[in-house]
């Protein structure tokens, strides 16, 4: 009990225990120093387990690469042995596997079959493209699947729901690469007022502005489809977010305060329907880097996705390899920083 | 004052069907005044409650507050809602899990443009509610209290508006045993120095028993029975008053063995299928044993009406017994 002396019958007896828990400052270092190796540790598990397997896996199925490398012409047993050692293929499996982890490690990736260069210069080249096209198209898919997801959700059953359930899904359910064409179809051969694909045009002016324009110019019909194809999922989170919540008596006591419907949804709703799309939030800024490889492929956009999509058809292992990685690794530290987050943005957590 | 005059709410139900669950209500709460309003689950108790505050629209009928019927305009209600507060049953729902303490107080002082010394009112509310030193709440978390003291800052919540009436649905339901007598204590009080008016919806007889002034049975959307407790507890004259007193452990009928705890037959009507007549008769005990049989065809025909007096009952019956 508390040094407050005798409390009335009828009062709560503040116990301390209760209200000042999580409070004192040394027990919160030390929980959050806690939650935060666990979760860094997991995550760093995660990792070691995509590094080993990306090893394996892109050994098991792409084949011997001499032959994928030699395909076009006749080469002597020498010359593919020559080749062999150049790409350090005839090296035990173990060093090669040592050389993979101490150079992913390190930032070196090693060198492209296909290219013939560092596979890292090619991902700096790519990287910039990719982030522009996934980045803008997920900012607008979140922000546009939530916004309508939240309305849908609170006027769950009515025609504003229906309508944008119905369209979201539709859109959801085409195959990007259609989509694409059609997009295509329409604003680049019919209308005529967007480039077909490609990220600029040869003929611009190399100033800043006028590349910065071409690039824009370049980037609408891209985003366009990638995000008509992916806000319907953010919208269905956000719409069963906000339906688990709009039953909630807090809701009903804010009301009955003198809350107006909108204020209702927008300071008591919304963010506690926010609470379990922040993990989904987090895993699509970890996928920006994998972009969208298909709307790449159908855009001819130079990034990451086009790269990849090549590397599969030469086979270029190494490439692969980086890749698989570099998607994985990007997703993982995109969960631990969710992870953290909810340390500061729920309450609730703090507790155990 | 707070008052329903034969208010009415339906839903529409899938299939054309409607259900009435609230069916011609007349109540009245005053300041300084506990009633209770009890019932049986799915009795309408709830939609009643809500259709006070104004969360339910009625379909017939009028609430009233200080004698003027309440508005549909936003304005008028926001003024009604600083008069009138609502409390909940389970405290863990009621309030946002992300807001502390102090936020969950001052809200409604945010929402009415209360703006000077809103500390202050939050310290005064929080310990007005029992929550002392209120300063050492301000900062918790609705997961960092028990039970009781969630529900206590829902009170306090309420009462940071200074309302002269207080709604609480089934406020104790969900609280352990031992912190049901505090919040109860903490209604007392309130209605004792502060002249704070309330509408306590239970189902439970003894609690109803314990604190209220005045107590109304409802039975299927209307109300059967009402009048001052001790009357309507120790003298029920309602059948379906006397089968809930009947099975009470410490009722005079029942320590005495005087009477038979009477069991209904049957279930609680669904609110879209009404029996004509009285809503009672198809689970009465009078009717079964025989003893409304001068009444009966009036119970077969005729609604019977509750009827003005301090003590009223809706039942042929008790009408041709009092009559006689």
């Amino acid at each position: 009990m508390t040094a407050d002396g005798p409390t009335p019958a009828d009062a709560a007896a503040p116990s301390g225990a209760a209200p000042s828990a999580g409070r004192r400052p040394g027990r919160v270092a030390n929980g959050f120093g806690r939650y935060l190796c666990k979760h860094v540790a997991g995550a760093a598990v995660s990792l070691l387990l995509v590094l080993f397997s990306s090893f394996f896996i892109f050994r098991l199925i792409a084949g011997d690469p001499i032959d994928q490398l030699t395909k076009e012409r006749p080469v002597s047993p020498e010359e593919r042995a020559a080749l062999r050692a150049e790409l350090g293929l005839d090296r035990p499996m173990w060093e090669q596997f040592w050389d993979y982890i101490i150079g992913t490690l390190t930032m070196d990736l090693g060198d492209s079959f296909q290219y013939r260069r560092p596979i890292f210069d090619l991902i700096v080249e790519r990287l910039p493209a990719t982030i522009l096209l996934s980045g803008t198209g997920m900012v607008l898919a979140v922000l546009l699947g939530f916004w309508i997801g939240t309305r849908t959700g609170w006027r769950q059953g009515s025609r504003y729901d229906r309508g944008h359930v119905a369209a979201g899904l539709l859109l959801y359910s085409a195959p990007t690469f259609w989509l694409g064409m059609i997009v295509i179809l329409v604003f680049a051969r019919y209308l005529g007022i967007f480039p077909v694909n490609g990220m600029r045009s040869p003929s611009t002016p190399p100033q800043f502005w006028p590349q910065a324009l071409d690039i824009a110019h370049h980037l609408v019909l891209p985003v366009l489809t990638y995000t008509a194809v992916v806000y319907a999922g953010y919208l269905m989170i956000m719409r069963s977010s906000i339906l688990d919540e709009i039953g909630s008596d807090y809701l009903t006591t804010a009301r009955a305060k003198g809350l107006r419907d909108d204020q209702v949804r927008d300071r008591h709703a919304v963010p506690n329907a926010l609470l379990p799309t922040v993990t989904l939030v987090f895993l699509a800024i970890g996928g920006i880097v994998n972009g969208s490889i298909v709307t790449e492929a159908v855009f001819s956009w130079p990034g990451l996705g086009s790269l990849f999509v090549q590397a599969v058809f030469y086979p270029d292992r190494p490439v692969l390899q980086a890749l698989f990685v570099l998607f994985s690794a990007s997703t993982i530290l995109a969960v631990l920083a969710a992870e953290i987050l909810y340390w500061f943005i729920d309450p609730r957590i703090r507790k155990s | 004052m707070l008052s329903a005059r034969g208010l009415r709410v339906e839903f529409g139900l899938p299939g054309g069907r409607t259900a009435r669950a609230v069916d011609g209500v007349d109540l009245e709460v005053r300041p300084g005044e506990i009633v209770a309003l009890a019932g049986e689950s799915g009795c309408g108790k709830t939609t009643l409650a809500r259709t006070l505050l104004g969360l339910e629209r009625a379909t017939g009928g009028e609430v009233a507050f200080g004698g003027r019927p309440l508005g549909r305009s936003s304005k008028a209600l926001k003024a009604y809602r600083r008069q009138v507060q609502l409390v909940l049953q389970d405290p863990s729902g009621a309030l946002n899990p992300r807001h502390t303490v102090y936020e969950a107080v001052a809200e409604g002082l945010r929402i009415h443009g209360i703006g000077d010394d809103e500390p202050a009112r939050v310290a005064d509310a929080l310990a007005r509610a029992g929550l002392r030193p209120p300063e050492r709440f301000f900062l918790a978390y609705p997961h960092e209290l028990s039970g009781g003291q969630r529900q206590r800052v829902v009170i306090a919540g309420a009462l940071v508006l200074e309302p002269s009436i207080l709604v609480a649905d089934e406020p104790v339901a969900s609280l352990d045993a031992s912190v049901r007598g505090e919040i109860l204590s903490l209604l007392l009080r309130l209605k004792e120095d502060a002249g704070l008016g309330a509408l306590v919806i239970t189902h439970d007889l003894g609690l109803a028993w314990s604190i209220a002034d005045r107590i109304a049975i409802m039975y299927l959307g209307r109300i059967v029975e009402q009048g001052p407790v001790e009357q309507v507890l120790t003298e029920p004259r309602h059948p379906y008053t006397r089968a809930l007193v009947s099975v009470l452990p410490n009722s005079a009928a029942f320590l005495d063995g005087a009477a038979e705890p009477v069991v209904l037959a049957g279930e609680l009507p669904d609110a879209s299928r009404i029996p004509g007549g009285c809503r009672f008769r198809p689970r009465c005990q009078e009717v079964a044993s025989g003893a409304a049989l001068a009444v009966l065809g009036r119970c077969e025909g005729e609604d019977p009406v509750l009827g003005s007096g301090a003590h009223a009952a809706a039942c042929h019956l008790v009408h041709a017994r009092m009559a006689a």
